[in-house]
C-alpha cells in the first residue's frame, strides 16, 4: 500500500542567513501507512513540533521532499496546499485559542465552510463530530467562550475532525488538562480513529500517554530523527530513550530498576497486564512462589 | 514573516554613545532638534549636521540604517519640497508656462528637506542606541517634576514598559493563530478587500481574548507582588550620570552656541 505521508531528506532551518539561524528538523525519512496510529515524542525543542508543521504545507521545507498520498506537495503544477491542509488536519497545542465564533456550532463549522461544502453537509458533519467528542445538542447552541478548559479544547478539536481529514495530527492534545479530562480526550480520539479509519499522528513527550494509544512512535532527538518502530520495539529502547530526558512510563522504571538492582528482567514492560506477565516468568524461572492472582 | 518585525529599532552596541546616560541622551536630543529649528542659514544647519555625523561615528551605527529611518518619510520630504519650490516667490530662475521657480523657492526648498532629513536621522539615533525599557526609565525620571502637578508619570512609564515587552509576545501569538486558521482552511491572501477584512475576524477575535487574559494575569501577579504604584518604588537599575554624559552635553551646548553666531553674523 503506498504511504500516506513520506518524506525524503526534510530539512528546515529557521531564519537562514541570519545570526539565529537554526536547524529544527535535519534529514527526516519517514513512512506513515493509511490507518495507523502513530505517536511521535521528543523533549520540547526536539523539532516535533516544526516537523508536523510541514504536513499540511504551513512550512515549506529548506531542503527534501514531502509527499501526500504520493503527491509532492510543493509542485505548484499538481498540487493545491489548501486542498493538503483539508486532507491532513492539524490540531495545534491549545487549541482552544483559536476559538473565534459565536456559538460552538458555528466554530467547528468554520472548517467545513472554508471547504465550500453545502449546509446539508456541513450540519451533518457538525453533528456527527460533536457526538464523537462528546459535546451534547444543546451545547452547540451555547457560546465557546462559556464552557470549560476541557469543553473548549474538544470544540477546537471538533472543528477540525469536521474536515474529515485523511490525517489527523494532534500536538499535545491532552496539555494542561486533569487526568480524567485527559482520558476523555483519549478515548474521543480513539473513537474518531474507529470510525472514520483515518491515520492518527499524537505528538507527545510523554511515553505513557503515547504508549497506550499508538502502535508504532516515532522518537525525534536533537532536531533527528532517532528511530521509528513498532511500540513495543521502542520500549526495548527505554534506557537510550529516558536518557535522552523523555519521561519513561512508571512501570517501565519499576522494571528497569529492577534491572539495575541485578534481577534478569526484560524492560520493555508498559502495560499493567504484561508488567504482572513478566513478573509471573520471572518468578517462575527461578523457582519462587507465585502469589495468586485475585 | 511577522516575527521579522523590529521593534524600537534598538541597535545593541558598546560604543561611547551607547553608553551615555539616557536622560542626557534625550537631553541632547532636544539640544540638536533646537540646533536645527534656530538655525536661520545654511552654515548653521551644517553644524547641526557636523554634530550628527560625529554622534553617528562614534556611535559605529552602521550608515545603511540612517537610509532606513529616512524611508519612511520620503513622502513627506517630497511634498514639502514641492511646496515651497513652487509657491515662494522672488527672483526667478526658471519659467516654463504656469510654473515659476525662484531662487528663494529653491533656497526654502533645500532647506527644509536637510532640516527634515537630518530631524529624522538625528533622533533615530536616540533609538537606536538606547533598549526601548532603558528609555522608558529616563522618561519616567526626567517627568519626575510633572508628579508636582499630579501627573501620572510613574503610571504612564509602567504602561509604555509592559506595552513595550508584550509587543513579541502577541507577535508569537498572532503567528500561531495565524496558522491554526490557515490549518482550518481560513484563506487570507486571495480576494477582495471586504474578502480580506472579514478573513481577519478569525484572528483578531482570539488575539483580543488572549490580550485581555494577559492582561488579566499580569495584573493578579503584580499585585501578588505588592505592587502598588511608583510611590517607595525603587529601580534595580539606577541611571548613573558621569563625567562623560556632562561632556557630551557641553559639547551640543557649545554646537548650540556656534549656531546662534553663524545666525548672528551671517544675517
Amino acid at each position: 500500500m503506498e504511504p500516506i505521508i513520506r518524506t525524503e531528506k526534510l530539512t528546515y532551518t529557521y531564519s537562514v542567513g541570519t545570526p539565529f539561524e537554526k536547524t529544527a528538523v535535519k534529514d527526516v525519512d519517514l513512512e506513515i501507512e493509511p490507518g495507523e496510529l502513530i505517536g511521535i515524542i521528543g523533549h520540547t525543542g526536539s523539532g516535533k513540533s516544526t516537523l508536523i508543521q510541514h504536513f499540511n504545507g504551513l512550512i515549506k521545507p529548506t531542503s527534501g521532499k514531502i509527499y501526500i498520498d504520493g503527491q509532492d506537495i510543493w509542485d505548484k503544477n499538481s498540487c493545491n496546499i489548501r486542498d493538503i491542509r483539508f486532507k491532513v488536519g492539524l490540531v495545534f497545542q491549545y487549541p482552544e485559542y483559536q476559538i473565534f465564533e459565536e456559538t460552538v456550532y458555528k466554530d467547528i463549522a468554520f472548517g467545513p465552510k472554508n471547504m465550500g461544502l453545502d449546509e446539508k453537509e456541513i450540519d451533518r458533519r457538525v453533528r456527527e463530530t460533536a457526538e464523537i467528542v462528546g459535546l451534547s445538542e444543546e451545547t452547540l447552541g451555547k457560546s465557546p467562550f462559556e464552557l470549560s478548559g476541557g469543553q473548549k479544547r474538544r470544540v477546537a478539536i471538533a472543528g477540525v475532525m469536521a474536515m474529515e481529514p485523511k490525517v489527523l495530527i494532534l500536538d499535545e492534545p491532552t496539555a494542561g488538562l486533569d487526568p480524567k479530562g485527559r482520558d476523555l480526550i483519549m478515548s474521543r480520539i480513539k473513537e474518531f480513529h474507529r470510525r472514520t479509519g483515518a491515520t492518527v499522528l499524537l505528538v507527545s513527550h510523554s511515553m505513557e500517554d503515547v504508549a497506550k494509544f499508538a502502535s508504532r512512535i516515532i522518537v525525534m532527538n536533537k532536531s533527528e530523527l532517532f528511530c521509528c518502530d513498532e511500540t513495543p520495539e521502542i520500549f526495548k529502547k527505554a534506557d537510550e530513550i529516558s536518557a535522552m530526558g523523555l519521561a519513561v512510563p512508571q512501570i517501565t522504571r519499576v522494571f528497569m530498576k529492577l534491572r539495575q538492582s541485578g534481577l534478569d528482567i526484560r524492560t520493555d514492560v508498559y502495560t499493567l497486564d504484561f508488567a504482572i506477565k513478566t513478573l509471573r516468568e520471572y518468578m517462575l524461572a527461578h523457582g519462587k512462589e507465585i502469589p495468586h492472582a485475585e | 514573516m511577522l516575527s521579522d518585525i523590529t521593534i524600537g529599532q534598538y541597535f545593541p552596541g558598546k560604543s561611547a554613545v551607547h553608553r551615555l546616560d539616557p536622560r542626557f541622551k534625550i537631553i541632547i536630543t532636544a539640544i540638536f532638534i533646537v540646533m536645527l529649528f534656530s538655525a536661520d542659514t545654511f552654515a548653521g544647519l551644517a553644524i547641526g549636521l557636523i554634530f550628527m555625523c560625529i554622534s553617528y561615528g562614534i556611535s559605529k551605527i552602521p550608515g545603511k540604517l540612517i537610509a532606513k529611518s529616512l524611508k519612511p518619510i520620503i513622502p513627506i520630504i517630497v511634498i514639502t519640497s514641492i511646496l515651497n519650490l513652487f509657491f515662494i516667490g522672488g527672483a526667478s530662475v526658471f519659467h516654463i508656462w504656469k510654473i515659476n521657480i525662484t531662487d528663494e523657492g529653491l533656497r526654502t526648498a533645500a532647506f527644509m528637506v536637510i532640516r527634515i532629513a537630518a530631524l529624522i536621522a538625528g533622533s533615530s539615533l536616540l533609538t537606536y542606541t538606547t533598549s526601548p525599557i532603558i528609555l522608558t526609565d529616563a522618561v519616567e525620571q526626567l517627568m519626575e517634576p510633572l508628579k508636582k502637578l499630579h501627573f501620572p508619570v510613574h503610571e504612564l512609564a509602567m504602561m509604555m514598559t509592559i506595552a513595550l515587552r508584550f509587543i513579541p509576545t502577541l507577535i508569537e501569538e498572532t503567528d500561531k493563530i495565524m496558522a491554526a486558521q490557515k490549518a482550518r482552511g481560513a484563506d487570507m491572501d486571495s480576494g477582495g478587500l471586504i474578502h480580506r477584512a472579514k478573513a481577519l475576524i478569525p484572528i483578531l477575535i482570539p488575539l483580543f481574548i488572549s490580550a485581555f487574559r494577559r492582561a488579566e494575569e499580569l495584573a493578579l501577579a503584580m499585585e501578588c507582588r505588592c505592587y502598588k504604584g511608583g510611590e517607595g518604588r525603587t529601580k534595580l537599575k539606577t541611571l548613573k550620570s558621569g563625567g562623560a554624559d556632562y561632556a557630551a552635553m557641553s559639547l551640543s551646548l557649545l554646537f548650540l552656541a556656534g549656531v546662534f553666531v553663524t545666525n548672528a553674523v551671517l544675517q
